[in-house]
C-alpha cells in the first residue's frame, strides 16, 4: 500500500502553524487566540506521529498524548481567566487587558 | 548564761583558725629553722621560722575585727587587738632568743617572692638581726600597752564624741599601723621597707582624722590628715627617688647586698655624687616621716588624733622610722660624709627650733608634739654623726617615756572633761531653780559651759564644749587629784628633762658624748640648748597642770583614769625609769654590770656592715665617732655635768617662772614678761606654718591655679582644644560632610548609577506595550532568529 510520504505531514503541519502563529498574531479576541494556539500545538503533534511513523519510534506517539493534556490543562485554565476577564471588564478583546504595562 | 556566752559564737571561727594557722605556719617553720641552726651555732635558733606571724597576728587581729567587730563587746574589740600586738610582741621576744642562741648573726627568713623583674629581685624576706629586732621589740611592746590603754581611752572618747559605734574602727587602724610598722622594719630590702613606709603613712593619715567630721570648721581633723598625708608625701617621693639610685647603683635593694657591693664600691667623683645623691634623699624622706626641718609642720597637727595614736605613731614608733633606716643605711652614710653632716645639722636644728617653739604652747599635747620632734632632732644628729647607738639608745628610751607622756596626758585631759561634765551636771541641777541661775554658769569663763535647754533628751556629752579640755591654762592643782597619773607624768617629764638616773639622761648623753668626741661644736652647742629647753618647758608643763591651785571648775572636779589605764602607764614609767639601763656607760672606772649592752648587741648589725665604719677613706671620720659610740665606754663626767646642770637650770627655772602661775585661766603666760614680744614669736611656731603657707602653699596654689586656669583650661581648653583643633576638626568635618560626602558620595556614587538606572528603565519600558500580539510576535521574532541561527549559521 503506497503510503502518504512524509513530506506532505510535514506541509501541513507547517502551514498549520503558520496559520496558528498568524491568529494569535493578528486576531484580538481571546477565544480565537487560544484556537491558534490549539492549531499550533496540534500542527506539532502532526508532525510528532508523522516522524514517528517515519521513524518507526513510539516515542512521538508518546509525546502527543502529553502535548494534548497539557494542551486541555492549559485550555481549562485559560477559559477560566477568559471568564474571568470577561466578568469583570465585559470584553474579551485583548487589547482592553493592557494594566500590566511598566 | 548561756545566753551571755553565744553572743561569742563568731569568735571560735576566727580563733580556731588563727590557732591553726600558727600550727600551720609553726610546724614547717621550726623544721625548717632547724638546719640552719645546726650550722655551728648549737640548737637555740629555732624560732625564725615564726618570724612570718609577726606580721600576721596584726593582720588577723585587724580582719577579725572588721568581720565581726561592730557585733562584738568594747572588750572583746579591744582585747583581739591588743591580743594579737601581745602575740607580736611575743615572736618578737623569741626572735631575740634565737639570735642570742645563732650568735647574734644576721638571719634572713625567706616567706614568698614578690617581685622578680628582670635584675630586680624583691622577695617577701624578713631581716632578722639586732637592729630590726630592736625595733620590733619597741614597736610590739610599747604597741601592746598603748593598744590596752586605748581600750579605756576610747570607750571614754567614742562616747565623748557621739559616736560609739566607730570603737572598733580605731583597732582596726591601730593593728594595721602595727602591722605596717613592722613590715617596715622587718623587710630585708628597701622596697619591702617602702611597703611598710607607705602603709604607716597611710595608717598615721587615717587616725589623725579618725574623728574626720570634727575639728575647726567641721575639717579640721581632715585637714590635719591631709597636711601629714602630703607633706610626708615629699619626704615619700625623697625615698622613692633614692630606692631607684640605690638600684641604679648597687644593681640590687637588698639591705646586705647593697652594704656589701657599698664595700666595694669604687668612690670616683660620679660615685661620691650618686652616694651622696642617695643619702641627702633618704635625709629627706627622713624630713618628712621624722618631722625634721623643714618638714616638721605635719606632726603638730597631727595632735588632732586620738591620744593614743599620738603616743604610738607619733612618739614613739612611726615618726622613729627615719632614724631606723638612717641607720639601718650606715654603710652609705660611712661613704658620703658630707650627707652625714648634713643629717648631724638637720637634726641639732630641729631639736633647737621646735625646743624652742615647745616652751610657750598651751596645749598640752602640742608641747609634747614639739617636744617630739625636738627628741627626734636629737636622734637624728646622733645618727649624722655616726653615733648610731646613741641614737637608737634615745629612739628606745625615748618611745617609753614619750609614750607615756601621751598617755598621761591622755589621762589628764580625760579627768578634766570628766571633771568638765561632772562640773556641768552639777550645774543644770542646781539650774533647776529660777532661771537667773544660767547667769553665773556663763561667767566661769565657759567652764561649766552653757546648759541649752532648748535641747532636752540630748546627751550630756558634745553640749558644753566651751572649755579645751587640752588647754594647760584650764588646768592647775591636779597634784592632789589624780593619784596615778600625776606620778607616771612626773617620771616620764624628768626622763625628758634628763634628769640622773631616769632613762632620758643616759641616752641624751650619751649623743651628746658624740657630739663632742667628734668636736662638732655646732651640733654639741645646740643639742645642749635645747636640752635646756626641754627641761625647761618640762618644768613649766609640770607646773601648769599639776602645780598651784585649780583655774576651772573643771581641773577641780577632775577624776582619776580607770586601771585599765593607768596599769599601762605604771609598766612604761618603769620603763622610762630603768631604761637607761639597757646601755649604761662605765663610770669613772667602774663597769656596772649589763652595761653597754645595748650597744654591744646592736654593733652585730652597725659594726657587722660591710663597708661600715672601716672600709674606706671616706668612711675614717665617722669611724672614729662610731667606735666611740659602739664602746662608748666611760661616762664623761664632763658632758654628764654640763648636761645636768642643764636639765636642772632647765627644770628649775621653768618651776621658779610658773610657781602658782598663771593664777587664773586668763592670765598673762609669766614667759611673756621675759621675753616680751619674741614670746608672741615662739608661740606662733616663728611663723613656720604661715612661712610654708607663705614659701610654698601659696606659689603652688598659684602654680596650681596657673596650670589649671591659665594653661590647662585658657591655653590648652580654650585655645589648643576648641580652637586649634575643634576648628580643624570641624572644616575636616564640613569638608567631609559637604564636598565628600553630600557631592562625592552622594552626587557621582549613590545619584550617578540612579540616573542611570531610570535612563536605561526608560528605554526597557517601551517594550512593555501591555499588548499580547506585541509580546507574541517578539517571540516570534525571537523564534525566528533563534531558528535562523541554528539552521544559517551553525
Amino acid at each position: 500500500m503506497q503510503s502518504v510520504p512524509t513530506v506532505y505531514y510535514v506541509a501541513l503541519s507547517a502551514i498549520l502553524f503558520t496559520l496558528g502563529v498568524l491568529g494569535v498574531l493578528l486576531r484580538r479576541n481571546a477565544l480565537i487566540i487560544f484556537m491558534s494556539i490549539e492549531l499550533m500545538l496540534n500542527s506539532a503533534n502532526l508532525v510528532f506521529v508523522a516522524f514517528a511513523r517515519e521513524f518507526g519510534q513510539q516515542a512521538g506517539q508518546v509525546f502527543v498524548f502529553f502535548v494534548m493534556t497539557v494542551a486541555a490543562a492549559e485550555v481549562a485554565v485559560g477559559l477560566a481567566l477568559i471568564v474571568t476577564i470577561f466578568r469583570a471588564k465585559r470584553s474579551i478583546n485583548v487589547d482592553d487587558i493592557n494594566q500590566l504595562k511598566g | 548564761m548561756p545566753d551571755r556566752l553565744r553572743q561569742y559564737r563568731p569568735l571560735l571561727l576566727p580563733v580556731a583558725g588563727l590557732l591553726a594557722a600558727a600550727a600551720l605556719l609553726a610546724v614547717p617553720a621550726v623544721g625548717w629553722a632547724a638546719p640552719a641552726v645546726q650550722e655551728g651555732h648549737g640548737g637555740g635558733g629555732a624560732f625564725f621560722g615564726l618570724m612570718p606571724l609577726l606580721i600576721l597576728f596584726p593582720v588577723l587581729g585587724l580582719l577579725i575585727n572588721i568581720a565581726w567587730g561592730r557585733r562584738l563587746d568594747e572588750k572583746w574589740v579591744g582585747g583581739i587587738a591588743s591580743g594579737a600586738a601581745a602575740l607580736s610582741f611575743v615572736i618578737a621576744v623569741l626572735q631575740w632568743v634565737s639570735l642570742r642562741a645563732v650568735g647574734y648573726e644576721a638571719q634572713t627568713v625567706y616567706l614568698a617572692d614578690w617581685l622578680a623583674i628582670g635584675e630586680l629581685r624583691a622577695p617577701w624576706a624578713f631581716q632578722v638581726d639586732t637592729l630590726s629586732v630592736t625595733m620590733m621589740l619597741v614597736v610590739t611592746g610599747v604597741g601592746t600597752l598603748i593598744h590596752v590603754y586605748a581600750i579605756g581611752y576610747m570607750h571614754e572618747d567614742v562616747r565623748a564624741n557621739g559616736d560609739p559605734a566607730r570603737f572598733p574602727r580605731f583597732f582596726v587602724y591601730m593593728n594595721l599601723f602595727l602591722a605596717a610598722m613592722l613590715i617596715l622594719v622587718s623587710g630585708d630590702n628597701y622596697l619591702t621597707m617602702f611597703v611598710g613606709w607607705e602603709g604607716v603613712g597611710l595608717c598615721s593619715y587615717l587616725l589623725i582624722s579618725f574623728w574626720l567630721e570634727k575639728g575647726a570648721g567641721g575639717i579640721g581633723n581632715a585637714r590635719a590628715g591631709r597636711k601629714a598625708f602630703v607633706v610626708t608625701r615629699i619626704g615619700d617621693w625623697a625615698m622613692l627617688l633614692a630606692i631607684f639610685l640605690i638600684f641604679w647603683t648597687f644593681g640590687s635593694l637588698n639591705y646586705q647586698e647593697v652594704f656589701g657591693a657599698a664595700a666595694s664600691f669604687r668612690l670616683d667623683a660620679q660615685g661620691q655624687w650618686v652616694v651622696t645623691a642617695i643619702t641627702l634623699l633618704i635625709l629627706m624622706a627622713t624630713t618628712g616621716k621624722s618631722a625634721q626641718l623643714p618638714l616638721y609642720v605635719w606632726l603638730p597637727d597631727a595632735m588632732a588624733g586620738p591620744t593614743p595614736v599620738s603616743a604610738l605613731i607619733h612618739a614613739a614608733t612611726m615618726v622613729t622610722a627615719g632614724i631606723y633606716i638612717i641607720a639601718r643605711s650606715n654603710a652609705l652614710y660611712a661613704l658620703a660624709p658630707f650627707s652625714a653632716g648634713a643629717v648631724a645639722v638637720v637634726g641639732a636644728a630641729t631639736a633647737i627650733f621646735a625646743g624652742s617653739i615647745a616652751i610657750a604652747q598651751f596645749d598640752i599635747k602640742k608641747v609634747l608634739a614639739y617636744s617630739t620632734i625636738s627628741q627626734l632632732g636629737f636622734m637624728v644628729a646622733a645618727v649624722g654623726l655616726g653615733g648610731y647607738v646613741a641614737g637608737m639608745f634615745h629612739l628606745v628610751t625615748h618611745a617609753f617615756f614619750k609614750a607615756l607622756l601621751f598617755l598621761s596626758a591622755g589621762s589628764v585631759i580625760h579627768a578634766v572633761e570628766h571633771g568638765h561634765h561632772h562640773a556641768a551636771a552639777h550645774h543644770t541641777a542646781g539650774g533647776s531653780g529660777p532661771a537667773g541661775d544660767h547667769v553665773p554658769a556663763q561667767a566661769h569663763g565657759g567652764a561649766a559651759g552653757h546648759v541649752d535647754a532648748g535641747k532636752p533628751g540630748q546627751e550630756d556629752h558634745g553640749e558644753h564644749d566651751a572649755l579645751d579640755p587640752q588647754d594647760m591654762r584650764n588646768m592647775g592643782g591636779l597634784w592632789n587629784r589624780l593619784p596615778v597619773t600625776k606620778w607616771v607624768y612626773l617620771v616620764g617629764a624628768l626622763a625628758l628633762a634628763g634628769i640622773v638616773p631616769f632613762s632620758g639622761f643616759w641616752s641624751k648623753d650619751e649623743i651628746l658624748h658624740d657630739a663632742l668626741g667628734q668636736q662638732n661644736w655646732l651640733v654639741f652647742g645646740l643639742l645642749t640648748v635645747a636640752a635646756f629647753f626641754t627641761a625647761f618647758y618640762m618644768g613649766r608643763q609640770l607646773m601648769m597642770v599639776f602645780a598651784g591651785q585649780p583655774r576651772t571648775e573643771a581641773a577641780r572636779h577632775a577624776v582619776e583614769s580607770r586601771p585599765l589605764m593607768t596599769i599601762p602607764l605604771i609598766i612604761l614609767a618603769a620603763l622610762a625609769l630603768f631604761g637607761g639601763l639597757f646601755n649604761l656607760p662605765s663610770i669613772a672606772g667602774w663597769t656596772p654590770p649589763g652595761a653597754h649592752a645595748l650597744g654591744d648587741w646592736l654593733d652585730h648589725t652597725l659594726g657587722a656592715a660591710p663597708g661600715g665604719e672601716h672600709a674606706g677613706e671616706a668612711a675614717e671620720a665617722a669611724a672614729g665617732a662610731h667606735a666611740g659610740a659602739a664602746q662608748a665606754p666611760e661616762l664623761n663626767l664632763m658632758v654628764a655635768g654640763i648636761s645636768t646642770v642643764v636639765a636642772l637650770g632647765g627644770l628649775g627655772a621653768g618651776a621658779a617662772l610658773y610657781r602658782g602661775r598663771p593664777a587664773t585661766a586668763g592670765e598673762r603666760d609669766p614667759l611673756r614678761g621675759v621675753l616680751g614680744a619674741g614670746f608672741t614669736l615662739i608661740k606662733d611656731k616663728w611663723y613656720g606654718d604661715e612661712l610654708s603657707d607663705l614659701l610654698v602653699i601659696r606659689p603652688y596654689n598659684w602654680l596650681a591655679h596657673v596650670s589649671a586656669d591659665l594653661i590647662d583650661w585658657r591655653f590648652w581648653h580654650d585655645w589648643f582644644h576648641n580652637t586649634v583643633i575643634g576648628g580643624i576638626f570641624n572644616g575636616f568635618a564640613r569638608f567631609s560632610a559637604d564636598f565628600l560626602d553630600l557631592g562625592v558620595v552622594d552626587g557621582l556614587i549613590s545619584q550617578a548609577p540612579a540616573v542611570l538606572a531610570r535612563a536605561v528603565a526608560d528605554g526597557f519600558r517601551r517594550f512593555q506595550t501591555g499588548y499580547v500580539r506585541y509580546y507574541a510576535l517578539i517571540v516570534f521574532v525571537g523564534v525566528v532568529a533563534v531558528l535562523g541561527y541554528l539552521l544559517f549559521v551553525r
